[in-house]
């Protein structure tokens, strides 16, 4: 059976959306941070922070040293 | 043994008999060649029957979590997962698997394979057959603002308050007409999924986006799908409906697994 799921551009919001709240989650040996919990953070931050901004400025963590 | 394996998603193998190797996927041709995050070359990992779908992961976690905080770089990250889950679902029934989910290696995947065999399993049975289908729905204010007042502060202030009584009017309108929407369009799916409405500012779309959902609709009922959902909305001329998709079902992984 083949599975008609064509590869084409996406708007990033909408794969964000699907991304970084749906899928599979389990917790893997290497990344439990960013599974469990920075996802939030960035999702919020996504929220808050222009996706299409220029890419020079992009930076979108609040957590500079 | 192998380094850490970065896990775009699960599938069934096409060929159990030799599920190793991407020929033994039966036709996954799409699979050859196909790359991943930072351009690793995706390959599967089997067990029985079921695939997982993995590339040699970027080695510094720190890093990792580092590059997912910069928008640009989780950008990269979300389209290169996406595009290797897309390409899977084109050739089998396929689960997602959330952003960054990363194992020590294949012998850590395959055991969970092994461990969740059968929630895997059940999951890709109520998966198959079907695809994912957004569906958006706008408010668009249509309807001309009043002319520039021009007489009293008490006309311009009654001007003002009718503006408001009728947004509010059409918002409660629109939110009705979006429950109306949903309740047909799940009639037509095996499964239902509420995403936040999408910021106007993020998304660059016109209009107020009020209703964000996923659908999970058979693969050969799409067209039909779609249809409807622009048929519901042809009786409201503030309502404007976006449908994105077929997607992989991101959404519909979630309570199973």
């Amino acid at each position: 059976m083949t599975h008609a799921v064509a590869q084409r551009n996406v708007a990033l919001i909408d794969l964000l959306d699907r991304l970084l709240e749906g899928g599979v989650v389990l917790t893997g040996d290497l990344t439990l941070a960013i599974a469990d919990v920075d996802l939030v953070r960035i999702s919020l931050r996504a929220l808050i922070c222009p996706v299409r901004a220029p890419r020079e400025h992009t930076t979108v963590t609040g957590r500079r040293p | 043994m192998t380094g850490p394996r970065y896990v775009y998603a699960i599938g069934r193998a096409l060929d159990p008999d030799s599920p190793d190797s991407l020929a033994g996927l039966a036709g996954l041709t799409g699979l050859t060649g196909l790359t991943g995050v930072d351009g690793a070359e995706v390959h599967p990992v089997a067990h029985g029957d079921l695939v997982a779908v993995v590339s040699a992961a970027p080695p510094d976690e720190a890093a990792l979590t580092a590059r997912l905080e910069r928008l640009d770089e989780l950008a990269a990250v979300a389209e290169a997962h996406h595009a290797v889950v897309a390409a899977v679902a084109t050739q089998t029934v396929v689960a997602p698997f959330r952003l960054a989910t990363i194992y020590r290696d294949e012998r850590r995947v395959r055991e969970l394979l092994h461990h969740r065999y059968r929630e895997f399993e059940a999951l890709l049975d109520h998966l198959c057959g079907s695809v994912e289908i957004g569906v958006k729905l706008y408010v668009e204010d249509r309807s001309p603002d009043p002319p520039a007042p021009n007489g009293s502060g008490r006309a311009y202030l009654q001007q003002l308050s009718q503006k408001h009584q009728r947004r509010d009017e059409q918002w409660r309108h629109a939110m009705t007409a979006a429950e109306l929407v949903d309740t047909a369009l799940s009639a037509h799916a095996a499964d239902r999924c509420h995403h936040r409405p999408q910021p106007a500012q993020l998304s660059g779309a016109a209009g107020q986006n009020i209703f964000n959902a996923s659908y999970l609709v058979p693969t050969g009922r799409v067209t039909e799908f779609t249809e409807l959902a622009w048929r519901l909305v042809t009786g409201e001329p503030a309502l404007r409906v976006e449908v994105t998709g077929p997607w992989a079902p991101y959404s519909f992984t979630g309570d199973r697994a």
